[in-house]
């Protein structure tokens, strides 16, 4: 669906980087939340980087790490070849002019009582862009065109806008700074389905047409596929997997990014009766105290003793694929096979091939 | 500090117009702005006009609120009362609005040791009784108008601080201020244009609920002697004078006391009103009619 664009992308500079990142909030009594515990992310220019993953993943936790919106733990931070992980917070508003960020709940991330305008033109202000209120008032106008929004929206109020168009408001906030880098944190989660695709086309129209580089947050694999050029997913703090999204979702390599692809429902109904779907037990382990070797393993139909020994780092497949399991390809073909599978004290997988 | 936006301002007036008891604290607010600014001229003798003649007559047509025990005139002397109350209230509630906002919002924004430090000193003061903590100030400072003053500011600024500090700790937490933050915003700004517009409404109101009681607070210590010094009128002076003759002159308490009444009924009129209205999650009533329709 998406490959054409992706093979460009791949050669670009870099833009930005998160260097074996730690994230852990203090979370009362002396325990540490690890929402983001040891991950990589190199994002190139121009390219669409898609962090995939269930709530509680830590996939906004990395995402706010790039504007240095939360203070990591351990590892490092690179915008544009520099390292801003420990800059001061003067430093850093320099650094949030050049990534911007679009939040998942328009109607939350913007002030009640300011105007649109107002909320445009903001970064115009805070980085003095505009020298005169004309001037301000002409680029929050070409702003709004940009993203698709009447002119005259700039004097109302953000109740006074449908959820699309205040998140084509929060689109234009972020553009007003000219980023390199724009962080999407769900920016179609809270959306209706219409609604979502118009979105989904108006940002790749505008990185098309101004270049951007996006990092795309969801836990909508569909949306993540469409957008994207390279995809991560996360698990429990980790990244398990990363390639194009042809790779993965054609051939996952990690057991966890199988049983999420399995999920997923597909529109042809052949394929759809041959699907198989691979069902997880439990909940997600607490990030306060994730299991120790492979973090996956407590769920992993695929388990084996030795997993929980090695705690498995990225390892490539294919050529731009790399999953954290040291079975990956066995395991997942061997969960796809169907119920004669392993699946270690636990009632057989449930299939719904039939 | 500014009234929060022209939004919250706006919607409060238009609200305010649909609300009876509210139009008559107006309206009584108004005639009390017009009685301070012009109480001179309103009256009908001087304040200081001693006409032994005339003592402790009751009203008539020539003195509609009677004469007290030196043949003042009782009208023009509450009229001119009017100016000091009103100033009273409004420097004390400026300075309490000023410390007590700038108080909370450091220590809502920073938290931590700032925090610490700014709220318990805060309670020190919250713990005192009001008057009780207004007689110590003035003791110290001497009594006198300024002192008076002052005495109710601090009196009244931790319920300003407190209030400021838990709007701030609420709306810190939203979404649109982490939005101003990843924009690169600075605290300055972020407190000026995001918090402070959006806590307007809970200040506004104790604003205009703390005017009630700094006038009381004012008639209270200038009955006791350490506010305004006489011959200067004051509405809790004439109070405390008049009441050796509340037997024989039931006037020299009905009108000044009547007066306090009044102001401070009105103040808390438009103070419940305003509450009514800023609350956001409630409509207006404007609103409420137009979303009917």
């Amino acid at each position: 669906m998406t490959t054409e664009t992706a093979p460009d992308a791949a050669a670009g500079e870099l833009l930005a980087e998160l260097d074996d990142l730690r994230v852990w909030f203090p979370a009362g009594g002396g325990a540490r939340v690890r929402a983001v515990d040891g991950v990589s992310l190199a994002i190139r220019r121009g390219e669409t980087l898609g962090l995939v993953g269930e709530s509680g993943s830590g996939k906004s936790t990395a995402g706010l790490a790039l504007l240095r919106l939360v203070d990591p733990t351990s590892g490092r931070v690179r915008v544009g070849g520099r390292d801003v992980t420990r800059w001061s917070r003067r430093r850093l508003r320099g650094l949030r002019r050049r990534v911007a960020m679009v939040f998942q709940d328009p109607q939350a991330s913007l002030d009640p009582r300011r105007t649109i305008g107002a909320s445009v033109a903001e970064p115009l202000v805070v980085h003095r862009l505009v020298d005169s209120a004309h001037a301000r008032r002409r680029r929050v106008a070409e702003l709004l065109e940009l993203v698709g929004l009447r002119v005259d929206l700039a004097g109302r109020h953000p109740h006074e806008l449908s959820g699309g168009q205040r998140q084509r408001v929060g689109i234009a906030r972020a553009l007003a700074g000219e980023p390199d880098l724009i962080v999407l944190d769900e920016p179609i989660a809270s959306l209706d389905l219409s609604v979502q695709a118009q979105i989904m086309n108006l940002l790749r129209g505008l990185q098309r047409d101004l270049g951007l580089t996006y990092l795309f947050i969801a836990h909508d694999l569909a949306a993540v596929e469409h957008m994207s050029d390279r995809v991560a997913v996360m698990y429990l703090g980790r990244i398990v997997e990363t390639g194009t999204p042809a790779q993965l979702y054609r051939q996952p390599a990690h057991p966890y990014t199988a049983a999420l692809l399995s999920a997923v429902p597909v529109a042809d109904p052949k394929v759809e009766r041959r699907r198989r779907r691979i069902i997880l037990r439990g909940d997600v382990p607490s990030p306060i105290d994730p299991p120790g070797g492979c973090r996956f393993r407590t769920r992993c139909p695929q388990a084996r003793p030795d997993c929980a020994e090695v705690d498995p780092a990225l390892t490539e497949i294919t050529a731009g694929q790399r999953a954290a399991c040291p079975y990956a390809g066995e395991a997942v073909r061997a969960m796809l096979a169907g119920p004669e599978a392993p699946f270690p004290d636990g009632p057989a997988p449930r299939t719904t091939g039939r | 500090m500014s009234a929060g936006s022209d939004g919250t301002v706006r919607r409060a007036l238009s609200a305010l117009r649909h609300d009876p008891p509210a139009v008559a604290g107006t309206l009584v607010l108004l005639l009390l702005l017009v009685v301070g600014l012009a109480g001179r001229w309103l009256a009908p003798a001087g304040t200081n006009d001693v006409d032994v003649e005339k003592m402790l007559r009751p009203p008539s047509l020539d003195h509609p609120f009677g004469t007290d025990e030196l043949g003042r005139d009782v009208l023009s002397r509450v009229l001119a009362a009017a100016r000091v109350s009103l100033e009273v209230g409004l420097v004390s509630v400026g300075i309490a609005l000023l410390v007590g906002v700038t108080v909370g919002l450091l220590a809502g924004w920073y938290r931590g040791w700032v925090d610490n430090v700014l709220m318990r000193g805060m309670d020190v003061l919250f713990a005192f009784p009001v008057l009780l903590l207004a007689v110590a100030i003035v003791a110290v400072l001497g009594p006198g108008l300024v002192t008076a003053m002052v005495a109710i500011g601090v009196v009244y600024t931790p319920i300003f601080a407190r209030v400021t500090r838990a709007g701030v700790l609420s709306v810190r937490e939203q979404v649109f201020v982490r939005a101003a933050v990843s924009i690169g915003a600075s605290d300055a700004r972020i407190i000026r244009r995001h918090v402070l517009p959006n806590i307007a409404a809970p200040l506004i109101v104790q604003t205009s609920l703390s005017l009630a009681f700094a006038i009381l607070s004012e008639a209270a210590l200038s009955f006791l002697g350490l506010g305004v010094q006489p011959p200067a009128p004051a509405w809790g002076r004439m109070l405390y004078d008049g009441r050796g003759f509340v037997t024989e002159a039931w006037w020299l308490g009905v009108f000044p006391g009547a007066a306090i009444f009044l102001t401070v009924l009105a103040f808390n009129l438009v103070g419940d009103a305003l509450r009514d209205v800023l609350d956001p999650r409630q409509l207006t009533v404007s609103e409420a009619r137009r979303s009917r329709a």
